[in-house]
């Protein structure tokens, strides 16, 4: 009995699995971290969901799961789109690495693409966005455009996703005013808008005169719009929240890659990559440059244009870091790998890491 | 604005939602009920708050709503926990979920909109003072109102009859009920203040410290507003200079960052925690004080004889 109910299951499995391919439309899966409401992270994932039907039309058929916490719940709602009939799943968390993997190696006909991660398996792929790209426009912007040559950075967690952006930004800033200042203020928190809006308010009375922000609300923008500080927007564009504020903000648009993956599952043609996309692939955007004179939305534009087709990387040597050593001579660029795992501020950086 | 002032403004704006919630739930524990949905009722106070201003264009309409909506959670409480003699700690925390995912679902078509504002109230002559002026002077209503709570509820326990009811129900309530208090009645009472005012404590996270619906924007505020509460002894002073401890270590940790000081952010982050715990210990460090002032009755459920 016992083993016929192994069998009836097994086979119960497969039969799944298999539909989930004969099956006509496709049906793609996703996986939130947060709210789709959350104009910011989550939001731009669901808008790559939203495009996927709009332009895949009746070939496709989409589900989402939203606000699934980082652990063991994540196995089990991957689990649960499989076994439902999801062809192509994205899992758009770095939490949810390791149970992407594990759900992979049980079900290996179902697709899967996990964002951020690093682990790769026959059926799963990578992806990511080279957000630091915008990060360097957004220093240059900053600099041209502080009157007080300080700006304030609402930082979340110091990993190194997040301290390659505060470098980033750095080095823009630098390469119009050497002598910029940027201060970094940890809330250590993606989600307290409360201690954003705080960390803003701290930063502009400690001189600032533009804030940006690398946790996931238009908060530190509000307080800015408050106190008459300049301000960029973070993962979406949020200048209702400072028509006169916001200068520009850097776009996670995930569009592009969610249609073109889904169309090579659908085609056959889908193999398991290594994404990582900045400007070039249309991953990373700016919104409108607004708020500026017309001189340094042109300068902001072609340093855009420049980082898109390669002639320029953010990180470019020469680059010395904080303590005054140097981390790229003269005529080299960071590679992938150091940018991966970055843990050390450049040099003009006005914050201690924390470790 | 110098750099003092915006300091001590930003600490204001931090300390007056923990106030506010703790304010409350000190009356509710003072008649025996231990309500843990603070954190349920603030953040149902956010949205409708939010909702509310929105809709209307009126920030005091959105305090309103705050206000109601919280009373209304804390009322279904007291059904619960009173009429029906549940469990205070499992509806407590039921109402904390339960509240979570409702402002969430009823906050989704208000996510990503620009609020309304509650203005500052500048009182004339007084705000104009250097430093003290804009910093006591010219805050919002609400700032003035919390401080005005306070003082009201700890006038309350300490010079009115009712503050004596009160404090009976909450440490004796079979006394209490055979000297013909209902009890009952008292302690619906005090968990809709409580509640009212754990829903301004949200209507002022969504109206005035950060205008916008954020989905599970009170971020754990109402726990620390229930931790404040045991911390000062249930003394009104103390849980105004706990709140207040709380928000200027907190603000602090954020200005060392700021200038550059080389401590870990994570352990500035948890500082105020600490330093607030500390303080409070010390200062209600009399155990006969603490044994005085805490309700003996707190978490029982009561049912009369008939």
């Amino acid at each position: 009995m016992h083993k016929f109910i192994v069998l009836a299951s097994a086979l119960a499995l497969t039969l799944v699995a298999t539909s989930a391919f004969g099956a006509d439309p496709l049906k793609v899966g996703f996986v939130y971290v947060g709210p789709i409401s959350d104009h910011g992270w989550t939001y731009q994932h669901d808008q790559g969901r939203l495009a996927i039907e709009k332009a895949l039309g009746k070939r496709v058929k989409t589900v989402y799961v939203e606000k699934v916490p980082e652990g063991p719940d994540t196995e089990r709602v991957i689990t649960r789109l499989v076994r439902e009939g999801a062809g192509l799943i994205f899992t758009t968390s770095f939490g949810y690495m390791d149970p992407t993997i594990k759900v992979a190696k049980r079900f290996p006909k179902a697709i899967f693409e996990h964002a951020t991660g690093y682990k790769r398996a026959k059926n799963v792929a990578t992806y990511s966005g080279r957000f630091y790209e915008g990060r360097y426009v957004i220093g240059q912007i900053a600099a041209k455009m502080s009157k007080s040559g300080v700006a304030g950075y609402v930082a979340s967690f110091p990993i190194p996703e997040v301290v390659r952006g505060i470098n980033s930004f750095m080095l823009g800033a630098q390469s119009i005013n050497p002598d910029f200042k940027l201060k970094v203020v940890w809330v250590n928190s993606w989600v307290d808008p409360g201690k954003d809006a705080d960390a803003a308010k701290v930063l502009i009375g400690q001189g600032a005169d533009i804030i940006t922000q690398h946790t996931d609300h238009a908060t530190p923008i509000q307080i800015a719009a408050e106190k008459g500080a300049l301000a960029f927007g973070q993962a979406s564009d949020m200048i209702k929240f400072g028509p006169k504020t916001q200068l520009t903000a850097i776009i996670d648009d995930w569009r592009p890659y969610y249609v073109r993956r889904t169309k090579a599952v659908l085609d056959g043609s889908w193999k398991s990559t290594d994404t990582w996309g900045g400007m070039d692939t249309g991953m990373v955007g700016m919104a409108p440059y607004t708020n500026m004179p017309a001189d340094v939305a042109a300068m902001a534009k072609a340093t855009e244009d420049k980082i898109r087709s390669g002639k320029m990387h953010a990180f470019d040597g020469p680059i010395y870091k904080q303590d005054g050593s140097l981390a790229v001579p003269k005529g080299k660029r960071l590679d992938d790998g150091a940018l991966l795992g970055m843990n050390w501020y450049v040099k003009g950086v006005d914050d201690k890491l924390p470790k | 604005m110098n750099a003092l002032e915006a300091v001590l403004l930003t600490i204001i704006t931090a300390s007056t939602p923990l106030l506010l919630a703790a304010v409350g739930e000190l009356v509710t524990e003072r008649s025996g009920v231990l309500n843990l949905g603070v954190e349920g009722m603030m953040i149902m106070g956010a949205v409708t708050g939010f909702a509310a201003a929105y809709t209307t264009g009126s920030a005091a309409v959105g305090v309103a709503a705050a206000v109601a909506t919280g009373g209304a959670m804390a009322l279904l409480f007291a059904f619960l926990t009173q009429t029906l003699a549940a469990n205070q700690m499992a509806t407590g925390l039921a109402l904390t979920l339960f509240g979570i995912g409702l402002s969430g679902l009823m906050g989704q078509p208000f996510t990503g909109l620009p609020g309304v504002k509650l203005g500052a109230v500048h009182i004339p002559g007084l705000s104009d003072l250097p430093l003290i002026g804009p910093v006591l002077f010219a805050q919002d209503l609400l700032v003035y109102g919390s401080v005005a709570l306070t003082a009201f509820v700890a006038w309350v326990f300490a010079r009115t009859r009712l503050g004596l009811v009160i404090r009976a129900v909450g440490s004796n309530h079979h006394s209490a009920h055979a000297l013909g208090y209902d009890v009952a009645a008292v302690r619906y009472g005090c968990i809709a203040f409580g509640g009212a005012c754990a829903g301004l404590a949200g209507g002022y996270l969504s109206l005035v410290y950060t205008p916008q619906w954020i989905e599970n924007m009170s971020a754990g505020r109402g726990w620390i507003a229930l931790a404040l509460v045991v911390f000062a002894t249930w003394t009104p002073s103390r849980v105004a200079v706990g709140a207040y401890l709380f928000g200027a270590v907190w603000i602090m940790g954020l200005y060392a960052q700021g200038v550059g000081v080389a401590i870990p952010s994570q352990f500035l982050a948890s500082l105020p925690y600490l330093v607030t715990i500390a303080a409070l210990l010390a200062i209600s460090g009399n155990r006969i004080f603490t044994k005085v002032n805490t309700p003996a009755c707190i978490g029982q459920t009561f049912v009369p004889d008939r």
